[in-house]
């Protein structure tokens, strides 16, 4: 039996009196790749944020290589939805990596070293956009910014590594390239990915938890249709995102559209 | 003006506090914008009004007063935000106004006449005494000491709070420092503009230089020199025409601003059309 990386005891999260998730358990094996589906507000970015220690559980507990979450933070590497980052903020794509390299706690007067910079070059070229490194971030497109995350996600050297939807809004190019550092990634790490993209889920991840409001499903990565209809309440929804010409279909030429805008 | 800054003492401190007021409004009011904390600077800022009239109901420096208000109004403002997750607007907006009636009601508990807060409420830099400036010249110090001090820090917390607390840095601390600067800065800028005009001169130097550079530094840097002159362009024309300087200043700043906004964006306007005439 290999190490335990993420260890999930019955965990409850509430937000005031509404749950979001309720009685999660779960063990992700270290050098495992979990895939984390599930509809939206399902639950999925609050499990990810307990697992950091971002809010407290409400009920039960969550370990972390065998620690309380925000005692194991430099093990841990996090790509956040970039949809709820500013864009805007006047900083470079090497500057942002770079932030990944600053020491816990407050280090006064700190000065990235050489290595740091070295370092923090590495983690572009490994995603991709060394090139980029004294763009502003503003001047990003959506796939860029999101490799910059996982470089900036990277520099911390985590063991473990956690992304929340790291392909929403991204081009297909992208999209794939994602993908593939992932599964290069998951030689060295252990990968816990939220995603909507049931691409992702089918290819390449070694376990699948579906979740929506509870555990619906985990093991191994193989949908039927019973945990589908739990987990969407509707199949359709499921084929509609996987494959989407499967849509199309109802809206040939000729036929009434109504069926489209349910 | 020129041979009265060596001629007279008040225009000196004048023009040590519109120096020392730029400086600190350039550095937080950089932070501020990319913060999103502009309104949270204002109440602050409102809040102090009470402890200028607490100063002069109970007869000690009513700039002390203010110091020890904004810094109460930041803690509590971040404390009741952080803990009951109530929206920050409307406990800025609470603070703001209760600020404010506090200060009313400490003048008319006065006795005898009351005194004019108009210097308080819109600035009089033409009357910043030495003990004034020994105040605004430590607080500014401490400002430019503490953010230089956790530069990379910063820049990390602000850019993404919650990847900063993740990899461990201390952004709970970092979030009340920050607010504990506001009140500093609020306290540097009153002498000069005044609390009803203090966020002005906290956004439209840093808005100009943001317009200007993307980067943080240098954004910083300029903003400094960006609010010098607004601060002394502004002095000068005060003392000419004899109104308040807070006035002034803030006049100044704003049309400086708008200005460099319309030619920034004409410029961007033409040479973009120019690009896509050059593709066709």
């Amino acid at each position: 039996m290999s190490k335990t990386a993420v260890h999930i005891d019955n965990l409850s999260v509430y937000y005031g009196q509404v749950p979001a998730i309720t009685g999660v358990c779960l063990d992700v094996a270290d050098g495992e790749y979990l895939g984390i589906i599930g509809p939206n507000g399902g639950g999925k970015s609050t499990l990810l944020k307990a697992i950091l220690g971002l809010i407290p559980a409400t009920v039960g507990t969550v370990q972390v290589y065998g620690n309380n979450p925000g005692k194991s933070r430099s093990m841990v590497g996090y790509v956040p939805q970039f949809a709820a980052l500013d864009k805007q903020f006047p900083i470079t794509v090497l500057e942002v990596v770079l932030t990944g390299r600053l020491k816990q706690g407050l280090s006064l007067f700190f000065k990235f070293t050489k290595e740091d910079k070295k370092a923090a070059y590495d983690f572009l070229e490994k995603v991709g956009i060394e090139s980029l490194a004294n763009r502003q971030i503003s001047e990003l497109s959506g796939g860029e910014f999101q490799k910059m995350l996982i470089a900036r996600a990277l520099a911390v050297n985590p063991r473990l590594l956690l992304l929340d939807e790291p392909t929403a809004s991204v081009d297909v190019g992208s999209r794939d390239q994602i993908y593939d550092l992932l599964a290069e990634l998951n030689k060295n790490m252990t990968i816990i990915l939220v995603t909507h993209d049931m691409l992702a889920i089918s290819s390449q991840i070694s376990r699948l938890a579906c979740l929506n409001g509870y555990l619906v499903y985990h093991g191994e990565p193989e949908l039927n249709e019973n945990i589908v209809n739990n987990l969407y309440g509707c199949p359709v929804d499921l084929i509609a995102h996987g494959v989407p010409h499967r849509v199309l279909k109802e809206h040939e030429e000729g036929k009434q559209i109504d069926n489209g805008n349910i | 003006m020129i041979m009265a800054i060596f001629e007279y003492q008040f225009l000196q401190n004048a023009f040590i506090a519109s120096i020392l007021a730029s400086i600190v409004c350039g550095i937080m009011g950089v932070i501020i914008i990319e913060k999103k904390l502009v309104m949270m600077s204002g109440g602050i800022a409102h809040t102090s009004y009470g402890g200028v009239g607490l100063g002069y109901l109970m007869g000690f420096e009513p700039i002390i007063g203010a110091f020890l208000f904004s810094i109460c109004a930041a803690l509590g403002i971040g404390y009741i935000k952080r803990k009951s997750g109530t929206r920050s607007d409307v406990v800025i907006g609470l603070f703001w106004s209760l600020g404010m009636a506090l200060g009313i009601l400490f003048v008319a508990l006065m006795p005898g006449y009351p005194p004019d807060l108009s210097s308080y409420l819109f600035g009089s830099i033409l009357s910043v005494t030495k003990a004034n400036l020994y105040l605004m010249v430590s607080l500014t110090f401490i400002v430019i000491f503490v953010i230089v001090l956790l530069f990379n820090d910063w820049k990390a917390y602000l850019f993404d709070e919650e990847f900063a607390s993740i990899i461990g840095i201390k952004t709970v601390f970092l979030d009340y420092l920050l607010l504990i600067l506001i009140a500093m800065s609020v306290v540097v800028l009153i002498r000069v503009v005044g609390i009803i005009l203090v966020i002005a001169l906290l956004t439209a130097p840093a808005a100009t230089a943001g317009i200007l550079t993307s980067n943080l530094k240098k954004r910083m840097i300029y903003s400094v020199l960006l609010g010098s002159v607004f601060c002394i362009a502004g002095l000068w024309i005060s003392y000419v025409i004899n109104i308040a300087s807070g006035a002034v200043i803030v006049i100044v700043s704003v049309i400086f601003y708008l200005s460099a906004y319309v030619v920034r964006s004409s410029y961007v306007r033409i040479k973009r059309k120019r690009i896509a005439t050059s593709n066709m």
